[in-house]
């Protein structure tokens, strides 16, 4: 499938290739797991297996709490509480469930640091990196529907905001924010859609999961060097690769076990950490709580969006130019999306020859500002929207859409990079070669690289 | 080398084995839950079972309450009731099955379908019963209705005697009897 | 290798602890880290506090807050006050709860299957949740690690309100609140609950103010979270094992790369 040579399905018995001639199941699914799997992968390319087993956590604790569910605005918050304290093992499938959604976003967003540093989003791999972003975008909204189902203070007031944003849409805004909620306000038909679409999301990113593996599969992993195997014949492909099982999928389930391991102790031992005090109190339309936030994994984006206030500059001049159309609130809403999008374009932003960040000496220090920038959105959005923090927050979604739009561009033309090793055999021979091998200390043939 | 490898190879397979085991140990212990969470809850189970306070019960009427979606019947009868239940023959009923979880013995018998009281003998004096109709569910007539002093289901006329027995129409089975017991004089323990 | 994985969880961590951040603007007052038996990896209940803690609920805290979404038969349930099924029947009977039965629309003495009476008649609010509803400890600056170390601190803000008044009271639109150190914005509209001896404890412990508010913040957070002792067996049953697998997984991986390793330091030389 991945044009990477190797060996394929051969049905033996009488019966396998009865199956065979009528559907080669047994032998896609030989291909999928056998496919051939650079060798030098380290240990930040173990995310999408965890992406892979949280989505079938979520959906599986998911249609378990629908049994127990009652979508309705008088029955939500109590058949939770009857899911909490009644049903058998129901508080643990409901906390597991509840923190399984931070599980997802850690990983996500993990894996996608580690697309942006390894330069996994550069030719030929736009497509993965455009359905992977799809993926993230469906994930987004169905943990803010998700978020709503448990019917408390932040479900609620969440969702009261966050449909507000498109109603600052100019001129079919408030028909469309009315069209959403199904009335004038949140209430039992959003509640009741929200269940639905958050029930029926989860499958259309398990189809999305299906087509981003099948298009990795068809242009092969990338690696950390970011170099090709080479299929120019099947020994040389088999010095470059490894059969995903079992290399890779026992390497895999080891970093899986760690962090489940963490994420039970999470789950068993302060299963709130995560979550907001205020949603353990059922929704009330006449109570704003003192301070909204959203979930954690929303808050850069939740920044963004408060970011761009009616006293910056560019807010002002554009609520100019534009005859008011685009005024601060829909400017706020402009950027918080386009955040997004100049993210999923990064494989055309980015001008680098050079795929992986470990030979760009310039890129790296970029990347990790870019990093450490996320952390600060991540917390200006947790802070009250006065005094400094605006600013903080500002600078930081500065930075942001800089990245994508004038750094990388422009990295690529002025930056020298070094040379990444000729093959991935001589770079797996240059980690592993040399330590304990009484050549210890002395430089390898092999270009060191540059970390 | 090779010699190492050889050494290394049942060591290799325990280890491979042992992690498969645990593996499989951790996945079936997270598939019970799973399965566990479709039985009955704690509060349904709570339900399984119902208290009910007979102390306004007077001789000759019948509190009717409603235990896991049916109608329970409680009677308090009168001696002529008894009587009248008691002297009646195996041989003249339909069905001679006690329909009653609450003893050993079969034969429906008035003392077999009765409730003995919290002390002392049973004297017949309560009848609880599951007021279903044997035959399609309906809900009988009380209050002596019916050809046999007892109860009568309006829907296709099954008559019923003051014991519960089926005695006439298209009913098969005697009304059933739920699993009950007195806990003290005035309370009486459903399910 | 490690090096890498120590990497990916601390930024995992540090995106965890971020999150915690969601507390900061909490603007609770002073909320004061008193010691539960709860706490902790271990920590458990205390059956005869709980006791206590429902004794002080129900002589107190009953008259103006209700508790909807806790069943009564639960007095009775594992990890809970350790009732038997006839003290929780004694329980009702002797305290005369009431529960309004939508079917007869009318008030009735409360089974055990009942949830306990909400109440509203005094706008108090309903203590179910109550110490999941409210978080003593957050921060520093947003970073959210006093709730890592410390706990959530809903069981600590409740007892510290119940004994922080202030002593001072002010009168705002007809209404008297009291003045409490805990409260966000430092006046509360119930009056003090608690005085000294306000109930008589059955095992002769000393009914202070503090321990009665500890009490029945125990008992609270019991009431929110009735399943807290088999969550964390859970918790460490789940670490324990999933640590074995790793274990494991990680010798096995080991082995498994170890000839793919091994070719390539004996070809080392040749090039």
């Amino acid at each position: 499938m991945s044009g990477i040579p190797h060996d394929h399905y051969e049905p033996n018995s009488n019966a396998e290739k009865w199956l065979h001639r009528r559907l080669p199941i047994v032998g896609l699914m030989y291909d999928t797991l056998m496919i051939p799997t650079p060798k030098n992968l380290n240990w930040m390319w173990i995310w999408g297996i965890v992406l892979t087993f949280t989505l079938f956590l979520q959906i599986i604790t998911g249609i378990i709490l629908v049994m127990h569910y009652t979508p309705h605005v008088d029955m939500a918050f109590a058949s939770v509480e009857h899911i909490m304290r009644n049903v058998n093992g129901g508080w643990a499938i409901r906390y597991i469930h509840q923190n399984g959604a931070s599980l997802f976003f850690v990983a996500v967003y993990l894996h996608i640091f580690r697309g942006l540093y390894y330069g996994s989003y550069k030719a030929p791999r736009e497509v993965t990196w455009i359905i992977g972003m799809l993926i993230y975008l469906m994930m987004m909204g169905t943990a803010f529907m998700g978020y709503v189902l448990p019917w408390g203070q932040m479900s609620f007031w969440g969702a009261t905001v966050i449909t507000g944003l498109f109603g600052a849409i100019p001129f079919v805004g408030e028909a469309l924010q009315t069209w959403l909620l199904g009335g004038p306000a949140v209430d039992n038909a959003t509640l009741n859609r929200f269940l639905s679409l958050h029930y029926l999301l989860p499958f259309v990113i398990l189809g999305l999961v299906i087509l981003h593996i099948w298009a990795f599969h068809t242009t092969g992993n990338n690696n950390p060097t970011g170099v090709e195997v080479r299929r120019t014949s099947k020994k040389e492909a088999e010095a470059d690769t490894l059969p995903f099982w079992p290399y890779f999928v026992i390497k895999d389930l080891f970093a899986l076990a760690v962090i489940l391991a963490v994420f039970f102790a999470i789950v068993g031992f302060m299963p709130n950490y995560l979550g907001h005090p205020d949603n353990y109190i059922e929704a009330n339309a006449l109570v704003t709580p003192a301070h909204i936030v959203p979930e954690w994994y929303f808050l850069p984006f939740y920044a963004i969006l408060r970011a761009f206030d009616g006293e910056v500059w560019l807010v002002i001049a554009v609520d100019f130019l534009t005859a008011g159309i685009v005024d601060a609130k829909f400017f706020g809403v402009i950027a918080m999306f386009g955040s997004i999008v100049v993210l999923a374009l990064v494989p055309w932003l980015d001008t680098s020859s050079v795929r992986s960040g470990r030979y760009r000496p310039m890129f790296k220090w970029w990347f990790w500002i870019f990093i450490v920038n996320f952390f600060v959105l991540m917390w200006a959005g947790a802070m009250p929207a006065e005094g400094i923090y605006p600013y903080i927050a500002l600078i930081g979604s500065a930075y942001w859409f800089a990245y994508f739009l004038v750094i990388l561009p422009l990295l690529g033309v002025i930056e020298k990079p070094t040379t990444p090793p000729a093959t991935i055999e001589e770079d797996f021979k240059a980690h592993y070669g040399k330590d304990g091998s009484g050549h210890g200390g002395i430089t390898s043939a092999a270009p060191t690289p540059a970390e | 080398m090779s010699h190492a490898e050889d050494q290394g190879g049942d060591r290799r397979d325990f280890l491979y084995y042992a992690t498969a085991g645990v593996g499989a140990v951790a996945t079936g212990a997270a598939v019970w839950p799973l399965v566990n969470q479709m039985n009955p809850s704690a509060d349904v189970q709570a339900a399984s079972q119902m208290r009910v306070d007979v102390s306004g019960v007077t001789e000759g009427t019948q509190l009717t309450v409603l235990f896991l979606g049916k109608p329970v019947f409680i009677s308090r009868r009168t001696p002529e009731a008894i009587a009248e239940a008691s002297t009646v023959e195996l041989s003249d009923l339909v069905d001679r099955q006690a329909r009653n979880p609450n003893v050993d013995a079969t034969e429906a018998t008035d003392l077999n379908r009765t409730l003995p009281p919290y002390e002392g003998e049973n004297t017949g004096e309560w009848l609880v019963q599951i007021g279903v109709c044997t035959h399609l569910g309906c809900v009988p007539i009380g209050d002596g209705a019916g050809d046999f002093n007892g109860w009568f289901c309006p829907c296709h006329g099954s008559h019923y005697d003051a014991s519960g027995r089926i005695r006439r129409g298209p009913a098969p089975e005697n009304l059933h009897i739920p699993v009950a017991a007195f806990v003290d004089d005035s309370t009486i323990l459903l399910g | 290798m490690l090096r890498k994985l120590a990497i990916s969880t601390a930024t995992a961590a540090t995106l965890a602890l971020s999150s915690g951040a969601a507390l900061a603007a909490g603007g609770a007052g002073y909320v004061e880290d008193y010691a539960f038996s709860f706490e902790g990896p271990f920590g458990r209940f205390d059956q005869v506090q709980l006791q206590r803690g429902l004794q002080v609920y129900t002589q107190v805290c009953m008259a103006c807050h209700g508790l909807r979404y806790v069943p009564i038969r639960t007095l009775a349930d594992e990890g809970g006050p350790g009732f038997t099924e006839e003290e929780v029947r004694a329980y009702i009977e002797q305290n005369y709860i009431e529960v309004y039965d939508s079917d007869l629309q009318d008030w009735r003495a409360a089974t055990p299957n009942d949830n306990f009476p909400a109440n509203t008649s005094a706008g108090a609010p309903d203590l179910s949740l109550m110490t999941k509803a409210r978080a003593g400890f957050s921060g520093p600056y947003g970073l959210g690690l006093n709730p890592l170390f410390r706990g959530m601190g809903g069981p600590e803000y409740l007892a510290s309100l119940l004994t922080h008044y202030t002593g001072s009271e002010r009168e705002e639109f007809g209404a008297v609140l009291y003045g409490n150190e805990t409260f966000p914005g430092g006046y509360i509209s119930m009056a003090p609950p608690l005085w000294e001896g306000a109930v008589e404890y059955g095992d002769g412990t000393p009914a202070t103010e503090e321990q009665m508010a500890l009490d029945v913040a125990a008992f609270l957070t019991w009431a929110a979270e009735p399943h807290l002792m088999a969550r964390k067996q859970m918790g460490f049953t789940a670490v324990i094992l999933l640590g074995l697998l790793s274990v494991l997984l990680y010798l096995s991986n080991k082995r498994l790369w170890a000839p793919v390793k091994a070719r390539v330091k004996g070809s080392q030389p040749a090039e």
